[in-house]
């Protein structure tokens, strides 16, 4: 019985959910003023221009949305299984090629920032 | 004698409605639907911010109204929810020994916590919130 | 002294007669203070001796006795009575075969214990002039809690992913290569990783924590799993990242 590979994307998960653990929350709620109509200072498009230009704003917002993403999708593929979705094997390549696409999507949208 | 072993079949679909435990459980698992669809949003408002002002804050307008602040809502909940059962299982994993004794979950606990509303705090006054 | 009458719905199979299984009712004069097992014996010894389930130290050590009382795992000798209302409803224990009555087939269980090794592997033969193991008290403490296991499977009948995979090594067999990979005296840790390292190993559990619930000695098996999971996830990347680390 061969060690199985699962570290990798379980480390992806762990780090995306403690992440998302301490930031989702106040993350959403910047999002959620703005729907309000309140949107906060950051998410004016100039300073959050001026955020994704600079180089720490670019990691933070890769990382957030990379992580979220790696731990939703491996999430969601446990959860799949759980709800009865046997096809393991089929579900894992669609959320991971998504999230991987979501990945690439953000080098992409923070190069052209 | 003869053997004849009799195998209970459990519902792959509705083993979680059998008991509490288990659709708390789910109730964990699913927030992982709505960080996943808020990190899908922040990928949304990127690619609008890098198509520069008009297209960023259209998206904004978007946000606003009764489905965008009920969805954030729903999102919100999830995301705390899946905040307070990080936190509260995090003791598990890292087990830590001091001498003879284990520190007690509890104050691993209550530094995830803590920590969690200081970062809040944080990025709600770096972002302008407060 | 009979202090209580007590109804039991007690899920009855006889491999030779029956197609499948099916409740029995059963009306048992009963004591205040007694457990469900009690209850069993009271119905073997006085209204129906063809009832078959396991038990044997009475006192929450042994392992024997766990069966479903009312949905929940639990040792027939550690439910009280008192705690329950109305007719209690008594079946083996889930996710196992039904062998007679109330007794399972344990074998996957067996088998899985057996494949985790847990005995105590030194790293390298030590003969018996050179002197004994030592430990310290810490050293002890590090592993203690998950020796304090006793097989009686409540925490497989409480885990969703062993109902839903049944190769799944599963919370005991795993906590118990854990707790042997913490033993200071212990050298057989790479060849438990084979093991449970694997995908039907330790990467079946979605951390549901079920089986910390139900377990009846606070072994919290749910931990070892996780734990195990962040030593074979930093092995993972020691043996890919680190030159030399390859086994």
């Amino acid at each position: 019985m061969a060690k199985s590979n699962k570290p990798i994307v379980w480390s992806l998960f762990a780090a995306g959910g403690t992440l998302a653990a301490f930031l989702a929350p106040a993350l959403v709620l910047l999002f959620l003023l703005a729907a309000l109509g309140h949107a906060p200072t950051l998410l004016q498009y100039s300073q959050l221009h001026a955020f994704a230009a600079h180089w720490f704003g670019k990691l933070f917002l890769l990382g957030v949305i990379a992580l979220f993403l790696w731990h939703a999708a491996h999430r969601l593929r446990v959860t799949l299984h759980d709800f009865g979705l046997r096809q393991d094997a089929a579900v894992a390549v669609i959320v991971y090629v998504i999230a991987a696409a979501g990945t690439v999507m953000s080098v992409l949208f923070l190069s052209r920032i | 004698m003869s053997r004849r072993p009799y195998v209970r079949e459990v519902s792959k679909t509705r083993w979680y409605f059998r008991h509490p435990r288990y659709l708390r459980y789910m109730s964990r698992e699913i927030t992982c639907i709505f960080i996943g669809a808020f990190a899908l949003l922040l990928l949304c408002a990127l690619g609008r911010l890098a198509d520069g002002q008009a297209a960023y804050e259209s998206f904004l307008a978007a946000l606003q109204g009764p489905w965008g602040t009920f969805g954030l809502l729903v999102v919100l909940i999830f995301a705390v929810h899946n905040a307070t059962s990080w936190f509260n299982v995090a003791p598990k994993a890292m087990p830590v020994q001091i001498g003879e004794d284990f520190l007690p979950g509890k104050f691993i606990v209550i530094a995830h916590y803590a920590v969690w509303i200081v970062v809040s705090l944080a990025v709600l006054f770096f972002a302008g919130a407060l | 002294m009979n202090a209580r009458i007590v109804e039991l719905d007690v899920l009855r199979y006889d491999p030779e007669a029956d197609s499948e299984p099916h409740f029995q009712r059963y009306v048992v004069p009963c004591a205040e203070e007694w457990v469900v097992l009690d209850a069993l014996n009271a119905i073997k010894e006085s209204i129906d001796p063809t009832l078959n389930y396991r038990w044997s130290c009475h006192m929450a050590v042994c392992g024997s006795c766990g069966m479903m009382i009312n949905g929940e795992p639990k040792l027939s000798c550690h439910a009280f009575l008192r705690d329950y209302d109305g007719v209690i409803r008594v079946e083996p224990l889930a996710n196992f075969p039904i062998e007679r009555d109330l007794i399972t087939v344990a074998d996957d269980f067996i088998d899985k214990l057996k494949r985790v090794k847990p005995y105590l592997i030194p790293a390298r033969d030590k003969p018996i002039p050179e002197g004994e193991y030592k430990q310290t008290p810490a050293q002890l403490m590090k592993y203690r809690q998950f020796s304090m296991c006793i097989n009686c499977m409540l925490c497989y009948a409480a885990c969703p992913e062993y109902s839903l995979q049944p190769l799944f090594l599963g919370p005991a067999a795993i906590a118990l290569a854990h707790r042997y990979n913490l033993d200071s005296r212990d050298g057989g840790r790479d060849e438990r990783q084979e093991v449970i390292a694997s995908n039907t190993g330790v990467w079946e559990c979605s951390f549901v924590g079920a089986c910390s619930e139900v377990c009846p000695k606070a072994v919290d098996p749910a931990a070892a799993l996780q734990q195990v999971k962040v030593a074979s996830t930093i092995d993972w990347f020691k043996e890919r990242l680190l030159p030399g680390s390859g086994k």
